[in-house]
C-alpha cells in the first residue's frame, strides 16, 4: 500500500543488523513478572495496562539508529512508537495474540533500506510476556517522488479507496432509503466477504476466481437471512426505527466478536495480496490486482446504475426510497423491493469487503468496522438515502483520506474526513444530493 | 476442580468497584440525553475520553491541582457537547448519532496519534497523575474491609468518592427530572413540535441536556481512571454501546435503571467470564481456547441489547409508557 517507495538497487551483501535477541528466557520472565514495568506507579490491579511488549534494537553498521518508527497492528489494536538514541524500541499489546510489526522504511536514513519484504513482520508471543523482532537492514537506494508524482500517486490511491467505500455505501443508503434503518451492522457483512473468500480460497484452497464468486453470493444470502430472520419480523411488529438502529449495533457487537471467535484476532492475507507493483502508469506503479479492484469497482458500480436508473425493480426500489406509502398505494410491492435491496446491499458490502481486504492489505475480523465511520460519513455527505450521493460521497472520502497524507500524519487521516463531515452538516446538512425534507 | 468461591468473590468485587461507579454515571448521563431527552448520543466514549485525558493532562503538563484538573475535564466536555450540538441538535436524531460516533473516534484518534506524544502518552497512555488524589484521602494507610471486600486506604477512598459522587448524581437528576426543566426535557422526548408550539426554545434545552449528560460521562470517565491508567484503546465506540447495553437493561429513561443497571451488569459479566475462563481451565468446553472465553463476553452483551431492546424496550426498572423510542 506504499506504492511511493521501492528498492531501485540492493547492495548484494546484506550488512547486518539487528543485534538479536539480547535477553534470555529466564530474564524474561523475570522482567516479565512484574507487569509494573518500573514505569506504572499504580497502586491497584490495572487490568488495561499491556502486559505483552514487543522489543528490538535497529542498528545499521553496529550503529544505533535513531527516530526509526516501528508500528504494530493486529488484534483490532493499533500503536507505533520510535527507537530512542540507542535505537532500542519496545511496545505494549493488549493480547497474546499475532501482531504484524512493521518498519517505516521513510524513518531510516538515507541509503538504509530494509530486506525485501521483512518491512513487515508477523510475530507471536511464545512462553514470555516479552519477545524480541528484528528486522533486518541493508544498504540500499529508495527512489523518491516528486510532490506532483506523489499528488497523483495519492489520488489513485484515494480513488480505489473511494470506489471500494462506494461499493458497501450505496448498499447502506438503498437500505436507509427504504427501510428507515441505519445499519451499523453493515461493517459486518463487510468483512463477511473477506472472511469468506479466506475459508474458500485459503483454508479449502479453491482457486480464488471461484472462491470470490462463492463468496459474493453467500453474501448476498445473508443478505437474505438477515432481512427474512430479523428485520422483516421487526418491521411487522412495528418496531420503531431507533429501536432497529440500537438492534443493529447489538448485531454488529455480536457478529463483530463471532468473527473474532472463529477466526482468531490476526491479520491473514488473500493469495496474491502482496504482489509486486508491475505495472507502471506515469510514476503511478501498480500491482494487476490494483487495477483489476478499480476495474471491477466501477463496472460493478456501472452496473448497479444501469439496474437503478434503467430496470423496473430499479425503478420501484427509487420509488419506494423516495416515499414507501406512495409506491405502495402504486402497486409496488413495498417488501419484496426491500428483500432485493438486502440482497444486493450485502452482495455489494461482500464484494466492497473483498476490495478492501486487497487494499488494506489483510483480512482481519474487525476489518469491517475500521471504515464503518467512513462509509457512514460517505452515505452522509452524499446524502441519506441517495444511491448517487452515496458514491460521490464514497469518492471524496476516498480521495480526501488518501490526499490528506500528503500533510497529515498517517495515523490522522480517518480524522480529517471525519471532521469533514462533521463541517458539511453545519452548511449543507441534507448532503451533497440530498433534499432539505429529508433532514428533519 | 472449578473455584467457585473465586468466581462468586471476584463478581461480588464488581458490587461496588470504581469501574461499577463509572459506568454508571456515563450511563446516568446518557439516560437524561437518550432517555429523558431523546437525544441519540453515541459518543459518550469521548465525554468518558476527555474526562480522562482533561484530568490527567492537566495534572501531568500543567500541574494542576485536582479540582482544577476536574474543571479542566467538566470544561473540555461543555465545549465538545457545544461542538457537537451546534449543527446537529436542528437536525433529525440520526444526525446527532452519526456526528457524535465520529466525534469521539476523532477525539480517540487524536489522542493515539504520535504528533501529540509528548501530552497525550500516544497508543500507551498516561499514567501517575494519582497523587494528587491519593493526598486528599482522610482514611489512614492500612487494609480494611472483610471476605472478597478488603481493600487499601486508596482503593476505598476511589470506591467512596466513586459511590458518593453516582448518589449525589442519581439524586440531582431526580430533582431535576421532576422540576419544570424535566417536564419540558420529557415534552421535548415525547413531541417536539408541541414544545416548541407552548414558546419553549427546543434547541437551548437539548443543547444544555446535552451539555449536563455529557458532564456526567466526564466524571464518570475521571473515576474510571483512578485505579487505572489512561489507554487510548479503552475509548473505543464499543465503550458506547457498552454504556448502552447497561442504560436498556436499567430502563432508559429511569433514575435506578443506570446505577442498578451497571452493577448487574458488571457482576453478571464478571460472574459469566469467570465461569467461562475456568470452565475452559477445567476442559468442560474443550472446543474453545481460553482467549475465545474472553471474546464471548462480546458476543454476549451483543445479543442481551438486541434481546432488551426487541422484548423489553423500557429495561428492567422503566415504564412502558415512557419509553425513549418515539421516533
Amino acid at each position: 500500500m506504499e506504492p511511493t517507495q521501492s528498492v531501485a538497487k540492493r547492495s548484494p551483501r546484506r550488512w547486518l543488523v539487528l543485534l538479536g535477541i539480547l535477553l534470555s528466557a529466564l530474564t524474561l520472565s523475570g522482567i516479565a513478572a512484574s507487569p509494573a514495568m518500573a514505569d506504572t506507579v499504580s497502586t491497584e490491579d490495572s487490568p488495561e495496562d499491556f502486559e505483552y511488549f514487543f522489543t528490538g534494537n535497529v542498528t545499521f553498521d553496529d550503529e544505533p539508529l535513531e527516530g526509526v518508527r516501528i508500528t504494530v497492528e493486529g488484534d483490532g489494536y493499533e500503536a507505533e512508537t520510535e527507537t530512542d538514541a540507542e535505537g532500542k524500541w519496545r511496545l505494549g499489546v493488549p493480547e497474546k495474540a499475532e501482531y504484524e510489526l512493521t518498519l517505516d522504511e521513510d524513518t531510516l536514513p538515507k541509503g538504509v533500506v530494509v530486506a525485501e519484504g521483512q518491512a513487515t513482520i508477523k510475530s507471536e508471543f511464545g512462553l514470555t510476556k516479552l519477545k524480541a523482532v528484528n528486522f533486518f537492514l541493508g544498504e540500499g537506494q529508495r527512489t523518491t517522488t516528486d510532490i506532483g508524482a506523489q499528488v497523483l500517486i495519492r489520488f489513485i490511491n484515494g480513488l480505489n479507496f473511494g470506489l471500494l467505500l462506494a461499493l458497501a455505501a450505496i448498499g447502506l443508503s438503498l437500505i436507509f432509503g427504504t427501510t428507515g434503518l441505519s445499519n451499523f451492522a453493515h461493517a459486518e457483512m463487510v468483512t463477511f466477504g473477506a472472511l469468506m473468500v479466506l475459508t474458500f480460497g485459503v483454508d479449502l484452497a479453491f482457486p480464488i476466481w471461484l472462491a470470490i464468486i462463492i463468496a459474493i453470493v453467500l453474501s448476498a444470502a445473508l443478505g437474505w437471512t438477515l432481512d427474512a430472520v430479523i428485520w422483516k419480523p421487526l418491521r411487522r411488529r412495528g418496531v420503531g426505527l431507533i429501536q432497529l438502529m440500537i438492534v443493529s449495533i447489538g448485531l454488529s457487537l455480536a457478529v463483530r466478536y463471532i468473527y473474532q471467535f472463529l477466526y482468531g484476532g490476526s491479520t491473514r492475507q488473500l493469495p496474491g495480496a502482496t504482489l509486486a507493483s508491475d505495472i507502471h502508469l506515469g510514476p503511478v506503479s501498480m500491482s494487476w490486482v490494483d487495477l483489476a479492484s478499480m476495474i471491477t469497482s466501477v463496472v460493478v458500480l456501472g452496473a448497479v446504475a444501469y439496474f437503478l436508473l434503467r430496470t423496473r425493480i430499479g425503478k420501484a426500489t427509487r420509488a419506494v426510497s423516495d416515499n414507501a406509502s406512495l409506491a405502495a398505494a402504486s402497486g409496488i410491492d413495498v417488501d419484496r423491493v426491500i428483500r432485493i435491496v438486502w440482497v444486493m446491499g450485502a452482495a455489494l458490502a461482500g464484494l466492497s469487503g473483498i476490495l478492501w481486504a486487497y487494499f488494506r492489505p489483510g483480512v482481519s475480523w474487525d476489518m469491517g468496522f475500521q471504515i464503518l465511520l467512513l462509509i457512514f460519513a460517505a452515505v452522509t455527505l452524499g446524502g441519506l438515502g441517495t444511491a448517487f450521493g452515496a458514491l460521490v460521497g464514497s469518492i471524496i472520502v476516498g480521495l480526501f483520506i488518501e490526499m490528506s497524507t500528503l500533510w497529515l500524519p498517517s495515523d490522522m487521516k480517518y480524522v480529517g474526513a471525519l471532521v469533514v463531515l462533521i463541517l458539511v452538516l453545519l452548511f449543507r446538512p441534507q448532503g451533497i444530493l440530498g433534499r432539505r425534507e429529508r433532514i428533519g | 476442580m472449578i473455584d467457585w468461591i473465586q468466581i462468586f468473590s471476584n463478581a461480588a468485587q464488581e458490587l461496588i468497584s470504581p469501574t461499577t461507579a463509572a459506568y454508571a454515571l456515563a450511563a446516568l448521563g446518557l439516560a437524561i440525553h437518550f432517555g429523558y431527552t431523546g437525544l441519540l448520543n453515541f459518543g459518550q466514549a469521548g465525554f468518558m475520553a476527555l474526562g480522562a485525558y482533561g484530568y490527567a493532562i492537566s495534572i501531568l503538563s500543567f500541574g494542576f491541582p485536582v479540582w482544577g484538573a476536574v474543571l479542566v475535564g467538566i470544561g473540555a466536555s461543555v465545549v465538545f457537547a457545544l461542538i457537537l450540538g451546534i449543527p446537529t441538535l436542528r437536525l433529525r436524531a440520526d444526525y446527532l448519532a452519526i456526528v457524535t460516533i465520529a466525534a469521539a473516534e476523532i477525539l480517540r484518534l487524536t489522542f493515539t496519534t504520535n504528533t501529540f506524544a509528548d501530552i497525550t502518552g500516544s497508543a500507551s497512555g498516561l499514567q501517575g497523575y494519582k497523587g494528587g488524589f491519593a493526598d486528599l484521602n482522610p482514611i489512614p494507610t492500612g487494609s480494611y474491609g472483610f471476605g472478597p471486600f478488603t481493600y487499601n486506604a486508596y482503593d476505598w477512598w476511589i470506591r467512596i468518592v466513586g459511590w458518593s459522587l453516582v448518589v449525589i448524581l442519581a439524586l440531582v437528576t431526580w430533582l431535576i427530572m421532576r422540576s419544570p426543566w424535566g417536564r419540558v426535557i420529557k415534552g421535548i422526548r415525547e413531541d417536539e413540535d408541541a414544545v416548541r408550539a407552548l414558546g419553549k426554545n427546543v434547541y437551548s434545552y437539548k443543547m444544555q441536556s446535552l451539555i449536563l449528560g455529557g458532564v456526567y460521562g466526564t466524571l464518570g470517565g475521571m473515576i474510571f481512571i483512578l485505579p487505572r491508567s489512561v489507554v487510548p484503546a479503552n475509548y473505543q465506540t464499543s465503550l458506547t454501546f457498552f454504556v448502552y447495553a447497561i442504560l436498556l437493561l436499567g430502563g432508559a429513561a429511569t433514575i435506578l435503571g443506570p446505577v442498578i443497571g451497571s452493577v448487574i451488569f458488571w457482576v453478571l459479566l464478571s460472574f459469566f467470564s469467570g465461569f467461562v475462563a475456568r470452565a475452559v481451565e477445567a476442559g468442560w468446553l474443550p472446543f474453545m481456547s481460553q482467549v475465545q472465553a474472553g471474546q464471548l463476553r462480546f458476543i454476549l452483551v451483543g445479543i442481551a441489547i438486541m434481546l432488551i431492546v426487541i422484548f423489553r424496550p423500557q429495561g428492567i426498572f422503566g415504564n412502558k409508557k415512557e419509553l425513549a423510542f418515539v421516533k
